[in-house]
């Protein structure tokens, strides 16, 4: 399969010199023939899955911190004996990505040793690993909720003088900016310890059950390695427990009716069962609050703390379902039972004694580290980056303050290099007593960029650059993006369609089976869920913990990214409702009370009526 | 309705199962076997080996016909001809007894009156108690007789299949093979016509790379010949044999279909009409009802089979799903059975073998 030279794709007219928005070895480039020969060899993908809209310049960090990462882990770690890193390039503010094999194959046979014993090692102590990574990870997120973020003084305190420090607001606010980005960097090198060995078992595992049954769907996989007491889950139980205990105290009218938080609280505080129940509500905020609207990749995923009316809204979600005399519990028993009915039949079916041996190492293992794929999320792009994100803000805050940008958003248009720039522009003149050059610099480059990144979003990047591979070996590349060629096709024929209003028919992934038709309803954001109508599809970019009460309601499930083992798919399957994630433009070419078919196995939407 | 019937000569396929088999012959008795695994197949009767035998008795036929076969050679073709032709003339010119009669009667009314079908037309088969003997099915046993449909043909048919037992081919094989001509008994089935709407055929393994993890379905319009005999491409669905989910759906356009002339007693084949020639030619709740029976019948013969079903649309929608026919697969069921991957001592060396191999793009 050929896709566009990397080097031949056309500058969007009006945003000339948008290289300098992102880091300079981003760019595909022409002046040296090496490096172009390799990257026209290579096989580039876009990342729609991570990044469904172009790239703010700030939030690049986090895809560093993964290109750093992952690749680490594969290349210099752990190495997996066939495959290197993942390389990163950016075009017209969309990530491109491509998995690097070992060119060398008479290195391969030392990587396999040091790979048996590096990994083995890893899944041989996989628990007490574990253990300490979760440890590690606390530590983080406990540093950066203490990093204490101020405006720069008139003058220093005195006790500056008094205790001997030596040292002024100024260079702590340098330091506690790097610090902040230290401490990113940090909570995403801890996010792939065990995610590049989990992914490679679950990979294998993968491959294995469809060489045995070629017709496999890839969830029925995900499904028997699922854990059932993941703590992905539990934000949405404690919303679950508030309902009951709103129940229980006699609050359910008054909560139903008491309008938003605000208004809420005060009333609450009047009557002792309401100040039970706000009590409670507080206790449950941290760690279980910490959960972003979406993915948690981009500064505007804001989280349940930002805005506690959304946890609000799914608390009165879960009430009313209680009041009808309706269930809410997650059916656990069920869970379990489908799980294990449908690992014991796959297994039945294999037809030599070697297979099912094969089966059970491989299951064993993917089983051990499959919570982990399932977890980690929760304590770094949901806990973790809530709390940076609100730091980053604290940051910027003082930028405004000191004119540097007009508003708290500016700063994102800004890379994080430049911002440590500015900060040293700002904290100089502090010093110095003399104007800065930011606010004369700043303003003017934020407002161009963001005209920048208008274009951007107007255009439709190519699904691939460059040469497709015959092969992959990145088990990232496998499982996490879902990269064939088959895939690649689907992607390139719903963006060849011009006009989405006349496209009927999309696909997906299949996330959970089943087949449905009914009125869609487009969610763009978790705030719009208490729309939801009982029996609709729902339509979202993608969804998150923060979203379950809208699988309470609904008859199917639609998102614009993700994979088998994204929130949706996930969520769907235990609530036995049928879900096809990653159909790319799900949110553009389906509109609120189109009426769609959505088939979960075969993951293809159909639109029967606008 | 007509109340049931209750006789030594007859049987609802109901009530018909391994144990039963030399009283109503292997056919008959799978039947049987396959209604109590679930597994539904078209409605009727067993008329047992006892009516076979009171009618020769009652008739005194016995003694005639097996001292006529006695000390055949069987180097004389003719002569082996000419005691078949005797014995034959024999049995089917003989009247059947009326206490026999009066319960075949009672059974076909009762089966039509049952469904509402009045002249309801049924299949008549022989089903011989040797059949399942190995070998023996070429034996010449194998009458059938289809859309029979007033009591009188019935009986007809039944005195037909009874002296089936008696062509050139059963006698000189039973010769060959040492059995006695007076201890091989028959028994007929009265069975139902489908009156196909849709039909196909199935097999519970993919027929194209031998997963047994799935059901395939081809169907098309009509009787399930044109499917058979590769006239048309037909719908095809794989289903997910676990959880009995469509994982795949081919709608092919459908040009053609086979239906029965009844008065003819031929298929003939049928333009599809325009409007239904795209449309998918069964429905999902039937694919899944399919499924099921498919899974039950892999379960009741222990191996990867090769079925034939049809919708009957003389039988109530959503009830109407009935298996024809179920044999062996016999492609993959015969490849040798390898490990899809070869055993390794630990975990850790399959994940690092299959990294080495990687994914196909």
């Amino acid at each position: 399969m050929k896709f566009p030279d990397p080097h031949e794709i056309p500058t969007i007219p009006g945003t000339e010199g948008w290289e300098r928005m992102y880091p300079y070895h981003y760019q595909f480039t022409t002046d040296n023939p090496e490096r172009m020969a390799y990257e026209k060899s290579m096989f580039w993908f876009n990342d729609a899955l991570h990044y469904p809209e172009p790239m703010y310049p700030f939030d690049i960090i986090w895809d560093e911190a993964w290109f750093l990462a992952l690749s680490q882990n594969n290349t210099r770690v752990f190495i997996v004996p066939p495959a290197l890193g993942v390389d990163h390039r950016i075009v017209n503010g969309n990530i491109y990505i491509t998995p690097v094999p070992v060119a060398d194959p008479s290195t391969i046979p030392a990587r396999v040793e040091l790979f048996m014993k590096r990994a083995g090692y890893y899944y041989q102590n996989w628990d007490r690993l574990h253990d300490q990574w979760e440890k590690k990870m606390r530590e983080v997120i406990e540093k950066v909720a203490a990093i204490e973020i101020s405006d720069l003084p008139e003058m220093e305190e005195e006790s500056v003088v008094l205790e001997g420090l030596g040292i002024s607001s100024g260079y702590k606010l340098l330091k506690k900016y790097d610090d902040l980005i230290d401490l990113g960097i940090l909570a995403w090198q801890y996010h792939f310890e065990f995610l590049n060995l989990g992914y490679a078992a679950y990979v294998v595992f993968l491959d294995f059950c469809q060489k045995a049954f070629p017709d496999i769907p890839i969830q029925r996989v995900t499904q028997m390695v699922s854990g059932v007491d993941v703590i992905m889950y539990q934000p949405d139980e404690e919303l679950k427990k508030l309902a009951k205990l709103a129940l229980e105290l006699g609050l359910a009218d008054a909560i139903l009716g008491g309008g938003k938080i605000d208004q809420l609280w005060p009333k609450l505080q009047a009557t002792e069962a309401g100040i039970k129940w706000a009590a409670a509500f507080d206790k449950a905020k941290d760690p279980w609050f910490y959960i972003s609207t979406g993915t948690g990749w981009y500064h505007h995923d804001s989280c349940w703390l930002d805005d506690l009316n959304v946890p609000l809204d799914s608390i009165r979600i879960y009430i009313g379902t209680l009041k009808k005399g309706g269930t809410i519990e997650r059916p656990l028993a069920q869970v379990r039972e489908a799980r294990d009915k449908i690992t014991t039949e796959y297994r039945k079916l294999l037809k030599t004694d070697e297979d099912r041996a094969t089966f059970d190492q491989l299951l064993g293992t993917s089983k051990t580290v499959f919570p982990y794929v399932e977890n980690h999320l929760f304590y770094v792009e949901h806990w973790f980056h809530s709390i940076f994100w609100k730091q980053m803000r604290k940051i910027s805050g003082i930028m405004v303050n000191h004119g540097f940008i007009k508003d708290v958003e500016d700063v994102w248009y800004l890379s994080r290099g430049e911002i440590k720039d500015a900060l040293w522009d700002l904290v100089t003149g502090w010093a110095t007593g003399t104007k800065a050059r930011g606010p004369l610099y700043w303003p003017k480059e934020i407002a161009w960029r963001k005209g920048v990144m208008d274009k951007f979003r107007q255009a439709t990047p190519p699904p691939a650059l460059g040469t497709a591979p015959e092969v992959i070996s990145e088990p990232f590349t496998i499982v996490l993006w879902g990269v064939t060629s088959e895939s690649m096709t689907n992607w390139a024929k719903a963006k060849e369609v011009g006009d989405l209003s006349t496209l009927t028919e999309l696909k997906g992934f299949p996330g959970s089976p089943g087949q449905v038709e009914g009125p869609a309803r487009v969610c763009r954001s978790v705030t719009e869920i208490n729309q939801l109508q009982e029996g609709e599809i729902l339509v979202a970019p993608t969804t998150s913990p923060s979203w379950a009460p809208a699988f309470q309601k609904i008859k199917a499930c639609v998102t614009d990214v993700g994979g088998v083992m994204c929130h949706a798919a996930i969520v769907c399957r235990e609530y036995g409702v049928p879900a096809i994630v990653g159909t790319g433009l799900g949110t553009q070419a389906i509109k609120t009370g189109d009426y769609v078919k959505v088939d979960g196995s075969t993951g293809v939407i159909t639109i029967i009526r606008r | 309705m007509g109340q049931e019937v209750s006789s030594p000569y007859i049987l609802r396929f109901e009530e018909c199962d391994l144990s039963s088999l030399p009283l109503v012959g292997g056919k008959n008795a799978s039947l049987g076997e396959l209604l109590r695994a679930g597994i539904p197949v078209p409605p009727g009767y067993a008329i047992t080996t006892k009516a076979y035998d009171a009618f020769l008795n009652q008739q005194g036929l016995k003694k005639p016909i097996f001292d006529r076969l006695r000390g055949l050679d069987l180097q004389d073709i003719a002569g082996v001809e000419e005691a078949s032709q005797f014995v034959r003339s024999l049995i089917e010119s003989a009247p059947i007894p009326e206490e026999i009669t009066t319960v075949i009667g009672d059974a076909y009314n009762h089966l039509w009156r049952e469904l509402q079908l009045p002249l309801m037309p049924v299949a008549v088969r022989s089903s011989a108690t040797a059949e399942d003997l190995p070998g023996a099915s070429f034996a010449g046993q194998q009458e059938t007789y289809l859309f029979v449909r007033t009591q009188e043909e019935i009986l007809d048919k039944v005195r037909l299949c009874w002296s089936s037992l008696f062509t050139p081919r059963a006698i000189t094989y039973r010769v060959k093979m040492g059995f006695d001509h007076e201890k091989v008994l028959i028994s007929v089935g009265i069975q139902k016509m489908i009156n196909s709407f849709t039909a196909g055929v199935m097999f519970t393994l993919n027929p194209a790379s031998g997963d047994v993890s799935v059901i395939v379905i081809d169907a098309n319009w009509g009787v399930g010949e044109s499917v058979v005999s590769g006239a048309v491409t037909p719908d095809q669905f794989v289903v997910d044999k676990i959880n009995l989910e469509i994982l795949k759906r081919t709608i092919s356009r459908k040009d053609v279909y086979f239906t029965t002339n009844a008065e003819r007693n031929k298929l003939v084949e049928m333009e599809v009409e325009e409007e239904r020639k795209e449309v998918q030619s069964v429905i999902d709740k039937d694919i899944k009802e399919l499924a099921r029976f498919g899974k039950l019948i892999e379960a009741h013969y222990g191996k990867q089979m090769d079925i034939e079903w049809a919708v009957d649309k003389d039988l109530p929608a959503g009830g109407n799903v009935r298996i024809l026919q179920a044999r062996p697969e016999t492609v993959w069921s015969q490849k040798k059975v390898e490990p899809v991957v070869q055993p390794k001592a630990t975990a850790m060396e399959h994940i690092v073998a299959g990294l080495m191999q990687g994914k196909k793009f």
